[in-house]
């Protein structure tokens, strides 16, 4: 009821915002423009969606998509038991969008955490940190260009030499 | 504990260094406190001590090899992230698995809701140095991890699931086994409920302890017994069913004050719905299948087939060689179930290759724990301990 109802009137509401509106496997996926999600997610908590149920971030670069990043909302209306995933899209050039922890408190750690796995910066955080890795650490890990077998992160790991020396492996 | 309102000395602000290796931290935690003599006054979780990068492995692993990895998130109820997990890549490849297959689901699931709950009351306790509670407990939740043994043949590192079904159906004779433990389920819940409920020293150290309010569980996004203990009356099971929730008869047990003692007794509550819907799905145990049929080519052939035939052989290739395998539709699916602690999701995004594109997990322990330096704000130090327990965190769930 209220997923259709909301799905009718946002793109008259937000005409230059939402790009495009899809459903998958009977999930509703709104599509919008990043520098005006705290808008749309402003109105649509008050039109019900009072649950941020998650929020991460996906890297377009070989799926394609409008822009490079898009970070995921998951909504929930508690009253109808509807949710709703809005995506926003993120350019590579200038990877930063609103955030929304003034909405929901549960935004500040999530959005930590795509700070630190995707490098996208979040205007308006109170304490945009590193949560999982170190705060010295180099690169965004979950960015689809960062090698699976790491990077440097062992080179500065002191060499302990003990006792008798292994013979050195061929190069 | 007993507040000193009156502040006759003045003392220095002092830094306290929680964790990493605190005994009640149960895991890697580490929180910077600073204390104005005995009470926090500010607390910072830092957490990713046991960041292990599963999301960026998911990206590597096939659909079927992921599940192990799902064993290890939440190790205290691995069944339930791999039914979480392989529902939510049915829901993306929109597969329809049979009933059985969700009855079992259901079972298993609810078995590892009460030892979850078991170990986690029993955590709390031990914390505040009731020990006999954990240890009925834990003699309990031992018999149920037998349980899980004789199903899927081992203890922790279950991944029972498939992507279309199960590895393996239950015995026979599991169903007996199963009664005779719930019945001691029941009656250690009993036990510890006699223990704990009308206490007076864990009354004391529970009561007005971490108080989250309705307003705040929604902002922070809480869910699961920490949510239900603060009045929000929301369980997916009930609200938004899946895996067959909707044939169960079982009550959603909410708590008005959402403090520590009230996070216990919805936890010692749950236990005992749990109990209930095993019963139910142990009676209304449908026969059938527990994997899809194969000629979708989503489903791997019984070992046994494998191992003694060539057709079985080949066709077990089919499935997992690199360059073959099942073919997900390209799109996105985001599956929410009801863990032990609260709303456990996962979302795979795929490209229409056979391992996903992304693989996110909504972990509840890191929501959840989110809201601990406001709890925490103006307690005692010795209040650290009791809310922790209360919020359930597993480490490996947290940092992924």
């Amino acid at each position: 009821m209220l997923l259709e109802q909301t799905l009718s009137q946002m793109k008259e509401r937000f005409p230059d915002i939402v790009l495009d509106m899809t459903e998958f496997a009977g999930e509703q996926i709104l599509h919008v423009k990043s520098q005006h999600i705290l808008t749309v997610l402003t109105a649509l908590k008050a039109d019900g969606y009072n649950f941020l149920a998650d929020l991460t971030a996906i890297d377009n670069l070989t799926l394609g998509g409008y822009e490079r990043f898009a970070v995921a909302y998951h909504l929930l209306c508690h009253k109808t038991a509807e949710r709703l995933t809005v995506k926003a899209y993120v350019p590579e050039e200038k990877a930063s969008l609103p955030s929304v922890e003034s909405l929901w408190k549960t935004a500040d750690w999530q959005e930590r955490e795509v700070f630190d796995l995707f490098g996208i910066i979040f205007e308006g955080h109170p304490n945009l940190i590193r949560i999982m890795n170190p705060d010295d650490y180099e690169g965004h890990p979950l960015r689809k260009d960062y090698p699976r077998l790491g990077r440097k992160e062992r080179d500065n790991f002191p060499v302990i030499e003990r006792g008798i020396q292994k013979k050195k492996r061929p190069e | 504990m007993t507040r000193v309102t009156e502040k006759s000395l003045k003392t220095d602000r002092m830094i306290l260094n929680f964790g990493p290796q605190h005994p009640s931290t149960h895991g890697t935690l580490r929180i910077i406190m600073e204390l104005d003599g005995e009470t926090v006054t500010k607390a910072t979780p830092e957490i990713g001590y046991l960041h292990s990068g599963f999301e960026k492995l998911g990206e590597d692993l096939d659909f079927n090899q992921y599940i192990t990895i799902t064993d290890r998130m939440n190790y205290l109820s691995p069944l339930c992230n791999n039914v979480a997990y392989a529902l939510a890549a049915e829901k993306l490849m929109e597969l329809e698995v049979s009933k059985r297959t969700e009855y079992i689901r259901v079972l298993m699931c609810e078995l590892s809701r009460i030892a979850d709950h078991l170990l986690s009351v029993g955590m709390l306790a031990v914390d505040l140095g009731a020990l006999t509670a954990f240890l009925y407990g834990f003699r309990v939740r031992e018999d149920i991890y037998d349980l899980f043994e004789i199903a899927t043949g081992t203890r922790l590192t279950t991944s029972y699931t498939l992507v279309g079904g199960l590895m393996r159906d239950i015995p026979e004779g599991f169903d007996k086994a199963v009664l005779k433990v719930l019945d001691e389920v029941n009656e250690v819940a009993n036990d510890i409920e006699t223990l704990l409920n009308k206490n007076r020293i864990w009354h004391d150290r529970t009561k007005n302890i971490g108080i989250i309010s309705k307003e705040d569980a929604i902002s922070y996004g809480i869910s699961g017994p920490m949510a239900r203990a603060a009045g929000l009356d929301w369980d997916i099971r009930v609200n938004e069913p899946y895996s067959s929730y909707e044939e169960f008869d079982f009550d959603v047990v909410i708590a008005l004050n959402g403090d520590v003692f009230d996070r216990y007794l919805v936890r010692m509550e749950e236990i005992r719905q749990s109990i209930r819907i095993c019963r139910q799905s142990l009676e209304k145990m449908p026969s059938g299948d527990v994997i899809v049929d194969p000629g979708l080519g989503y489903s791997l052939p019984p070992k046994d087939e494998v191992y003694n035939s060539i057709e079985g052989l080949i066709y077990h290739f089919e499935v997992t060689m690199p360059n073959r395998g099942m073919v997900p539709p390209v799109g996105e699916a985001y599956m929410p179930t009801e863990s032990p602690n609260g709303e456990l999701g996962f979302y795979i995004v795929s490209d229409g290759k056979r391992t996903p594109y992304r693989v996110r997990t909504r972990p509840p322990s890191l929501i959840n724990y989110s809201i601990f330096s406001k709890l925490i704000e103006g307690h005692m130090l010795s209040d650290a301990p009791a809310i922790l327990g209360s919020i359930n965190i597993i480490a490996g769930e947290l940092d992924r």
